[in-house]
């Protein structure tokens, strides 16, 4: 049985972490402290957590006023209204005055499950990541997530990070060292290369899983910072595999496998193919229902892998 | 700065020569937001705010949020006259390189805390700043001035309910109420009164003046220090382009600069003058 590891868990539990270190830390939220666990946070520190009520673009605004005067405001709500409710406060207050706010959210994708396509954010990555000065990231697992908060205490400049309502199986220990801007490889191969992110990194390791039973040795990269991206690693890979799939729990407009091709396509053109939500809404349903109704399985990885190596090799 | 009501108005009026003539050399601007609000900027950097052009981030100082930043010269001419930055700038507004944005940008400009230009932001940037200095026991007093049209932004709203749920005495904000927006008249295009009851409705200290008059300004602001426990809000009745005649009380103006004929009636009509090499 894998071990599974909450990622808004974990995001409280790196908060209260490092609210205990550093008393600029402050945390606001827009009336859902329970479900993105910054209630972690506001147990330990109710002078220095502010929810804003149901007010994403005030919650926005106000996170900037604190950066403003030199405070380190993390900013939560769920993925749809951090990015869309809120786009313009996050792009006027926040990109174009290159505050050091973390906006960070939880509810992305359609593992939201029952709550339906209103609440499933599959477009916030292309969102953010459309914004001058902000950096981007997904965390694979709750042990990414807690490195991520802590390197957000010294880190210069607006930040996205996409979290997630679901929990995800442990990928890393506490020694997995974490760098912005720098993807993580985690299996290597020869025969095709899987660029991934958030969720889909666990998918996609079973993916290589039942790849390699079928005689095929394939690599998996965490790109867990969508921007900047790590060029170098994707250029590596198509060297090196000259086939790619790319995964993530998102629109396939605009989100890691977008980003990824306009890399491809720059510098290094090879074939591709990606695998995420096909520019559709999602639907009410259990989260592990919707993965296999919008094809985010691992046997859906490891398909497209397989056609993308077929294309490749002329067959 | 003990500068009487007298030395005041002579800033106002030698600040409307520098907002008309840097706006008639930059050919686009908002002319009537800019004049209308200049009274309520000369009474906070020449005589309210606890700050040092010196040094503009001096801690604990009180800081200005423009939230109806389309007013960027009246700030830019203030800004420069106070120190902040050689008033030689002021002829680069809205030119290609320039430090003076169509716009306020925080981080071009010394003296403006926080970048402005999309309506309704403001306020809920001066509560995060009112608030951390509550946090650090901060004397800071953080003052903001809205737009009436401004009023209908859903935003304000919000940051109107956070300033009175956690009680952010050390803000002020103004209204400045000249009745004219870019389409039209405010009452026409979508009302917003009673303003000053939908305010208190929200729990804030409501102070209505006439937002031209110096005195009345003053103390508007003496009585805000006062207030504790919630924040206040003058509502600033003001002329949209006060100072002149070629655009006092005019909607056109809200978006357009001076000609240069307009410009050189104006400045005989104030008594003033101001060749380009000289702002």
């Amino acid at each position: 049985m894998e071990e599974l590891l909450g990622i808004r868990e974990s995001y409280g539990e790196a908060l209260a972490q490092i609210g205990a270190e550093n008393k600029d830390v402050v945390v606001l939220d827009a009336d859902l402290s329970g479900s993105t666990k910054t209630s972690l946070f506001a147990k330990k520190f109710p002078d220095r957590f502010f929810n804003m009520g149901v007010a994403e673009q005030d919650l926005m605004t106000t996170a900037a006023g604190f950066a403003a005067a030199g405070k380190i405001p993390f900013a939560s709500t769920f993925a749809i209204f951090a990015t869309g409710k809120a786009f313009e406060q996050v792009r006027q207050s926040i990109a174009y005055t290159k505050l050091n706010v973390r906006v960070v959210s939880t509810h992305s994708g359609i593992t939201v499950g029952e709550d339906g396509g209103s609440h499933q954010a599959i477009e916030d990555i292309a969102l953010m990541r459309s914004l001058p000065n902000m950096t981007v990231m997904v965390p694979a697992d709750g042990i990414e997530m807690k490195k991520m908060i802590r390197h957000m205490l010294d880190f210069k400049g607006p930040v996205y990070i996409r979290g997630a309502r679901n929990k995800y199986p442990k990928l890393f220990d506490d020694d997995y060292k974490f760098e912005v801007g720098k993807a993580v490889t985690i299996r290597e191969g020869k025969d095709a290369t899987v660029i991934a992110c958030g969720y889909m990194v666990s998918q996609s390791l079973k993916a290589c899983d039942i790849l390699k039973e079928k005689g095929y040795d394939v690599g998996l990269v965490n790109m867990s910072t969508i921007k900047p991206i790590d060029t170098g690693a994707i250029i590596h890979a198509a060297k090196v595999t000259k086939a790619i799939v790319t995964a993530d729990e998102h629109n396939v407009i605009g989100g890691l496998g977008s980003a990824v091709a306009e890399v491809l396509g720059e510098s290094s053109p090879c074939l591709m193919k990606r695998v995420g939500i096909k520019d559709i809404f999602g639907k009410s349903g259990s989260a592990g229902e919707l993965v296999k109704r919008y094809n985010l399985t691992p046997g859906d990885v490891s398909d497209a892998v397989m056609q993308v190596i077929r294309k490749r090799d002329g067959q | 700065m003990g500068n009487d009501i007298k030395e005041l108005e002579d800033i106002a009026r030698q600040l409307r020569i520098d907002i008309i003539t840097m706006l008639n050399k930059a050919k686009s601007g908002h002319t009537g937001g800019s004049l209308s609000a200049i009274d309520i900027l000369t009474c906070l950097y020449f005589k309210e705010m606890n700050i040092d052009p010196a040094d503009p981030d001096k801690p604990d100082r009180d800081k200005f949020v423009l939230s109806k930043g389309h007013a960027a010269p009246a700030l830019y001419a203030t800004l420069a006259r106070a120190g902040y930055f050689d008033k030689a700038e002021l002829a680069t507004l809205r030119k290609y390189g320039s430090i003076l944005q169509g716009h306020p940008d925080m981080n071009l400009v010394p003296g403006v805390e926080m970048s402005t230009g999309s309506l309704g932001q403001g306020l809920s940037a001066a509560n995060g700043m009112a608030l951390a200095a509550k946090l650090d026991g901060a004397p800071t007093r953080v003052y903001v001035i809205m737009g009436d049209g401004e009023q209908q932004e859903g935003q304000i709203w919000e940051a109107a309910m956070t300033a009175h749920h956690y009680k952010i005495d050390n803000l002020c904000a103004f209204v400045d109420n000249n009745g004219l927006q870019i389409d039209g008249e405010v009452e026409k295009i979508m009302g917003i009164e009673p303003l000053a009851d939908k305010w208190r409705a929200f729990g804030w200290h409501v102070i209505s003046i006439n937002g031209n008059d110096i005195a009345q300004i003053l103390e508007a602001l003496d009585e805000a220090d006062r207030t504790k426990h919630r924040p206040t809000v003058i509502i600033a009745k003001t002329v949209k382009g006060k100072g002149f005649s070629f655009c006092a009380g005019k909607v056109k103006y809200h978006g357009v600069p001076p000609s240069d004929q307009e410009l050189e009636e104006a400045l005989k009509e104030i008594g003033g003058s101001a060749t380009p090499h000289q702002i």
